[in-house]
């Protein structure tokens, strides 16, 4: 692509002509940083100094309010963030368990659908909609109906195992059962997500391998196995890539099934659950700011992994 | 090739678990804000039921739910224009001139844990005192739409060819005027998918709404939280509320699906 970086170079640019007011003239020659600065500094204000600000009360006692007086204490919070295994560690875990279980269980169903609706058919049209629907649906409200649906009482979820002869389930309610409750609603939601992208992935390919590897006598799961799946690998890691960030910081369905705090027993306090509760409910900004700067390291560090694999896949 | 008797028998049974497993929880929400509070409770009334309207009656009237839509309208809507004012020309100098690096600040912000910039942003916009008006609420879901609108829009100016640009500045026009004559009208469906992506995402947002809006500025997913008690639940209005939340932002999908799945597909499938 030709890059035409000063208007005057460019033929019958801006600056040739007699009648431009100068304004006009100079916003042309500038169009580049005037277009794009508006939308940078925005984003940047609101990222740059409460990211810094963040990390700097990680290094201070602040609590109460944000206001109050605070001192200056060094790493003492990460070391005690570090080495609480009440709270940090198990949502470490928690995180980590409800973002792997989830992926894994949304890559693999969405690629089955992906393929399912790969070949035209008549009524595609259809599935389609209606795999739209759980994305478009509300987060909060998706978390209120499937609360209703697991309810260990009156929920539709118990009827139906009562119907095959399975005893009632907490569900939600259950201390062990919580978080896998979680992870299904999350798969219910997200794997359209994946089913649409596999599938604009699917459609890009070209036939010719397909062929190829047909004329050759290989069997579907062959084909599959040694000629899609290697050519839509970087679409499947750009899949993992968009879900990932973003069941990561799961927040909505959380807070709508459980409530603040993951539950009484914090049976679904991810990282960022548990440092919303920390700045919110318990105002501790230095603890919780603390938490949010390992939170954020996490989440750059399993991006750039993925990216950089993403880069192998292509090569 | 045409697929064997014996996968396409299969294929329409999978597809129709799927379809099923997709839509039955969503009716079963309709389902359950028809229903009364007792009917609820009674699972022989699981799918035979007299419905009734009373659900809707209270959020819509004694919950203040038509002033909520209003909010969230509102704010959806604004902070769409918004990100496209500023997302529109971002984007298309990002893709023209390949500053890859300037917009991964833009991209940052998909990245980003909002948790982590909540605290500050209470901080400095409570001195502000917008805290609890709207343009802190826009200017947080802006934060949502903005890199979404420039990262759709990128995609899209990236698979316009230059030629066309270059043929108006011969004609005489200012390349401002090239970007206002040809480029944009030209990427009128692009900006769609872009606005109503950004439109469907900043509806749904919750968290931001959950700490920067006030009692008269609530966003609908945060007033569904209205009918969780302390103790208890009314289901009945609770369904009615997540479905009058749900129900038109699945409507405007239905209607525009093309563009909803390009936006969420885009750049999926390019380096």
């Amino acid at each position: 692509m030709a890059t035409v970086t000063t208007p005057a170079r460019a033929p019958g640019g801006a600056s040739e002509m007699p009648d431009t007011p100068g304004w006009a003239r100079w916003a042309n020659e500038h169009r580049k940083w005037l277009f794009a600065a508006p939308a940078m500094i925005f984003v940047a204000a609101l990222i740059v100094f409460p990211l810094a600000w963040t990390g700097y009360l990680s290094l201070t006692d602040a609590e109460g309010s944000v206001r109050a007086e605070s001192e200056f204490v060094g790493f003492r919070n990460y070391v005690d963030v570090l080495s609480d295994t009440e709270r940090f560690w198990p949502a470490v875990g928690r995180t980590a368990a409800f973002t792997v279980v989830a992926l894994l269980f949304e890559v693999v169903l969405g690629m089955a659908v992906a393929l399912l609706l790969w070949r035209p058919f008549r009524g595609q049209k259809w599935v389609r909609v209606a795999i739209l629907m759980p994305l478009v649906a509300t987060p909060v409200a998706v978390g209120m109906m499937w609360r209703l649906i697991f309810d260990p009482n009156i929920g539709l979820a118990n009827q139906v195992l009562g119907w095959v002869g399975i005893g009632p389930q907490p569900w939600l309610a259950g201390q062990h059962s919580a978080l896998p409750t979680t992870i299904f609603i999350d798969v219910w939601q997200w794997t359209p997500m994946v089913v649409l992208i596999l599938l604009a992935g699917l459609t890009s390919l070209s036939e010719e391998p397909q062929e190829a590897a047909r004329i050759d006598g290989a069997s579907t799961w062959q084909r599959f196995r040694h000629v899609t799946l290697p050519l839509l690998m970087p679409t499947v890691i750009v899949a993992i890539l968009l879900r990932g960030i973003d069941a990561l910081k799961t927040f909505d369905i959380l807070y709508a099934t459980k409530g603040r705090g993951g539950g009484s027993f914090h049976e679904v306090e991810t990282l960022n659950v548990y440092a919303y509760g920390l700045s919110f409910d318990y105002n501790e900004y230095g603890v919780s700011s603390t938490v949010l700067i390992i939170f954020f390291l996490i989440i750059i560090g399993s991006m750039w992994a993925l990216t950089a694999r993403r880069k192998e896949a292509k090569r | 090739m045409k697929p064997r008797p014996a996968y396409r028998v299969f294929r329409v049974v999978a597809l129709a678990v799927v379809v099923l497993a997709l839509l039955a929880p969503l009716l079963w929400m309709v389902a359950a804000s028809f229903k009364t509070n007792v009917d609820i409770y009674d699972t022989g009334k699981a799918l035979v039921f007299s419905p009734t309207m009373d659900n809707y009656a209270t959020v819509l009237k004694r919950a203040n739910y038509v002033q909520f839509i209003g909010n969230s309208l509102w704010v959806a809507f604004a902070a769409t224009v918004a990100s496209l004012i500023l997302g529109v020309p971002a984007a298309y100098s990002m893709s023209r001139f390949n500053m890859r690096k300037s917009a991964l600040v833009v991209l940052m912000a998909r990245v980003i844990p909002g948790v982590s910039l909540l605290v500050p942003w209470y901080y400095v916009f409570s001195n502000l005192k917008m805290v609890g008006g709207f343009g802190v609420l826009i200017l947080s879901h802006m934060f949502v739409s903005l890199p979404l609108v420039v990262y759709i829009m990128m995609g899209y100016f990236d698979g316009l060819p230059e030629e066309l640009e270059e043929a108006a500045l011969v004609d005489g026009l200012t390349h401002i005027g090239a970007f206002r004559r040809i480029t944009l009208p030209l990427s009128v469906p692009g900006v769609a998918t872009a606005g109503i992506l950004s439109f469907i995402f900043s509806w749904n947002n919750f968290m931001f709404a959950l700490v920067l809006s006030g009692a008269d500025t609530k966003t609908l997913p945060v007033a569904i939280f209205d009918f969780v008690g302390y103790a208890s639940i009314d289901w009945g209005g609770l369904m009615a509320a997540a479905t009058v939340v749900t129900l038109p932002i699945m409507l405007i999908a239905l209607f525009v699906q093309k563009y909803v799945v390009s936006g969420l597909t885009a750049g999926a499938t390019k380096g």
